[in-house]
């Protein structure tokens, strides 16, 4: 039997390259040995991945597209499909913890440095995941075509008709429609279970390729690749397979029950995850007092917001917003500093770091609620806090007292 | 890690205020009595709801079968709920009012009620249900506390009797019942309490077996991460 086996192997081997891939990027690819909590989000954003993939292409199969029978046919998934609902719930929930593992991913990029030399492309590519992640969650909220996912849609497709000279021309384009009807639900249903999710996965191969090439960064900011034993294995590293594959899927298994009590016990997390309104059908002719849209979107929202409107026009708000999520591609040519990880940067950089999450969980906060005055005028300071972490950083990184980096990682 | 967990302790602190002044002013809403194991109330919920609200609104992603789930057999659906001839126990709720003559009659059509639990949230319907009162200035002579304005008149007045309301500075101060209905006030609220159970078993029928698939599901990602622990314990142990 074994003999059996190793031939067959063997054959396939010859053929596809089977041995020499598996050793390449798993049992003998290494990995820091120091990593901590924060490198557990990286694999687990790919098991999100996975279940969106699997609960959507259930979801596919009863869903209708259609704006007469779409928020009806949610309700016939949760209630006369087999399951339905714990297909329904897992995919609204994988959508909102696929954004918190994303933003506890990109956190561990800031704190460790994970964007600098030699890692700026891998930073990038995995920014444009991101980017191609809010797209994908934007179309899939228009679906369940309640009230919440039309005027969402409505108030977000509304901004782009604010760019000078093209903007109206624009929205319609991507509305398809002078308003967000029919024809818009169509699209955003190809869009969001064809088109993105193609991308999606070829760009996050493309960012494991990029990982795999340069190595992960670790909690210390120093490269393992510069001690090496004999045989060219760095010192401390470990392999891949079998040591993070274990370490992962213990993590793996604490997320799943993480996410399984907010399927099983709270699918609508108070409001967050399922908005309450969008438990009434879709009426263009009636608009909800209060608009806001998915928690994960809200930092963004309170900048746009927070910005007045400029010779009459919402565009500034909007050119703010967009600085705001694509600030980030900069990261790796702003930072200055002589160490990667927090553990050696000086007071400064701690200071700007812990204001920047004020602001984006306030920001966040704020974008939940209605825009009063106070609230206003936080979203302001909190806005500006925001885009000073990002705008001063090449000045501060570099003046801050930064403590001497270890030569190799250490062991906390 | 230390730094990391001060700038964490430091952002939630910050955030602290900003949360706390969070609580929205409007109206008082009462807690209602939900209690989903009560099979009994669920019951007489679905029979109050069958009775008087599917007269005008409709139910239209409830089958009448799904009260299998609370304990109603197909037998006890058809004939405790006089369930007309034409409509099968798999049928959904359609109201016995055409939409487009209640629109005419009421100025706006009455909305589905399917998932009118999910959108309004219970305690709002446990009130709504409570604080109808009498009002000469409006076209059908009844107003409301948490809905002003309302379009609905008082379908249940022949139980509750009819409210008055005090006016203090142009709000309503306090209801007090001028007519007696055929119920006390404690039945009605009892009636009410079962008749929002039931809406919100209508809105979520799974609701009735999510809790117990959560615990089984947890119970076993638990026994799984003991093993994966000590197999990580195990393949990790030469390590330093």
């Amino acid at each position: 039997m074994m003999n059996l086996l190793k031939s067959l192997l063997a054959w396939v081997d010859e053929r596809f390259p089977v041995v020499s891939t598996w050793k390449a990027h798993l049992s003998e690819y290494y990995a820091p040995k120091n990593f901590n909590f924060w490198y557990f989000f990286g694999g687990l954003a790919l098991l999100v991945l996975v279940i969106q993939i699997l609960s959507g292409i259930f979801l596919t199969m009863n869903y209708k597209p259609d704006a007469l029978f779409a928020f009806a046919s949610v309700e016939y998934i949760m209630r006369d499909v087999q399951w339905g609902w714990l297909l329904r719930y897992i995919h609204s929930t994988g959508a909102s913890m696929f954004f918190v593992v994303i933003y506890l991913h990109m956190f561990r990029g800031l704190m460790y440095g994970s964007y600098r030399k030699p890692r700026e492309l891998l930073w990038i590519i995995g920014m444009i995941i991101y980017l191609a992640l809010m797209g994908e969650a934007f179309m899939g909220y228009l679906l369940p075509w309640g009230q919440m996912s039309f005027w969402g849609a409505q108030v977000i497709v509304n901004l782009f008709s604010s760019v000078p000279f093209i903007g109206p021309d624009l929205a319609i384009m991507i509305r398809g429609d002078f308003v967000v009807s029919d024809i818009t639900l169509n699209r955003f249903f190809a869009l969001h279970v064809v088109a993105i999710p193609l991308v999606l996965v070829l760009i996050i191969v493309a960012h494991l390729v990029a990982l795999h090439e340069v190595g992960s960064n670790n909690p210390d900011g120093v490269e393992i690749k510069k001690h090496k034993d004999a045989n060219g294995i760095p010192l401390d590293g470990v392999p891949f397979f079998p040591y993070m594959v274990v370490k992962d899927g213990v993590a793996a298994v604490a997320f799943l029950m993480v996410f399984s009590a907010v399927v099983f016990f709270a699918p609508d997390m108070g409001g967050y995850f399922l908005e309450y309104n969008n438990f009434v059908p879709a009426n263009p002719m009636k608009t909800p007092e209060h608009i806001a849209p998915v928690w994960y979107f809200t930092p963004y929202y309170a900048i746009l917001r927070a910005v007045p409107p400029m010779f009459g026009s919402q565009f500034p708000g909007v050119v703010a917003m967009g600085v705001a999520t694509v600030i980030f591609f900069a990261l790796p040519w702003l930072d200055r500093g002589p160490v990667k990880s927090i553990r050696y940067r000086g007071p400064i950089y701690k200071t700007f770091l812990a204001a920047f999450v004020v602001s984006f969980v306030g920001l966040g906060y704020l974008g939940l609620m209605p825009a009063t005055e106070t609230y206003t005028l936080i979203s302001r300071i909190l806005a500006v806090v925001y885009f000073a972490f990002f705008f001063l950083m090449p000045w501060y990184t570099k003046i801050d007292a930064c403590k001497p980096e270890p030569d190799r990682v250490t062991s906390k | 890690m230390k730094a990391i967990k001060k700038v964490i302790v430091w952002a939630m602190l910050a955030c602290m205020p900003v949360l706390a002044n969070a609580s929205e002013g409007g109206v008082q809403l009462d807690k209602a009595p939900l209690n989903l194991q009560d099979q009994a109330s669920l019951q007489r919920g679905a029979k109050l709801f069958t009775s008087r609200c599917l007269a005008c609104h409709s139910a239209s992603a409830m089958r009448y079968n799904r009260l299998n789930d609370i304990g109603m057999s197909d037998d006890q659906i058809t004939v405790e709920l006089e369930l007309p001839e034409d409509v099968k126990v798999g049928s959904t709720m359609q109201a016995a009012m055409d939409p487009n003559s209640a629109k005419m009659a009421y100025g706006v059509a009455p909305p589905d009620l399917s998932v009118i639990a999910r959108s309004r949230s219970a305690d709002w319907l446990y009130t709504y249900m409570r604080t109808f009162y009498a009002d000469s200035s409006r076209p059908s002579g009844w107003n409301n506390i948490v809905f002003p304005s309302v379009g609905m008149p008082f379908v249940l007045a022949d139980l509750q009797g009819e409210q008055e309301a005090e006016m203090h500075e142009g709000h309503v101060a306090k209801l007090k019942i001028k007519e007696a209905g055929s119920m006390s006030a404690e039945e009605y609220d009892h009636a009410i309490g079962d008749l929002t159970n039931y809406l919100v078993f209508m809105s979520e029928p799974a609701i009735l077996i999510r809790h117990q698939i959560g615990w089984a599901v947890l119970a076993f990602l638990s026994v799984l991460l003991g093993l994966m622990y000590a197999l990580k314990k195990e393949i990790w142990k030469d390590i330093h």
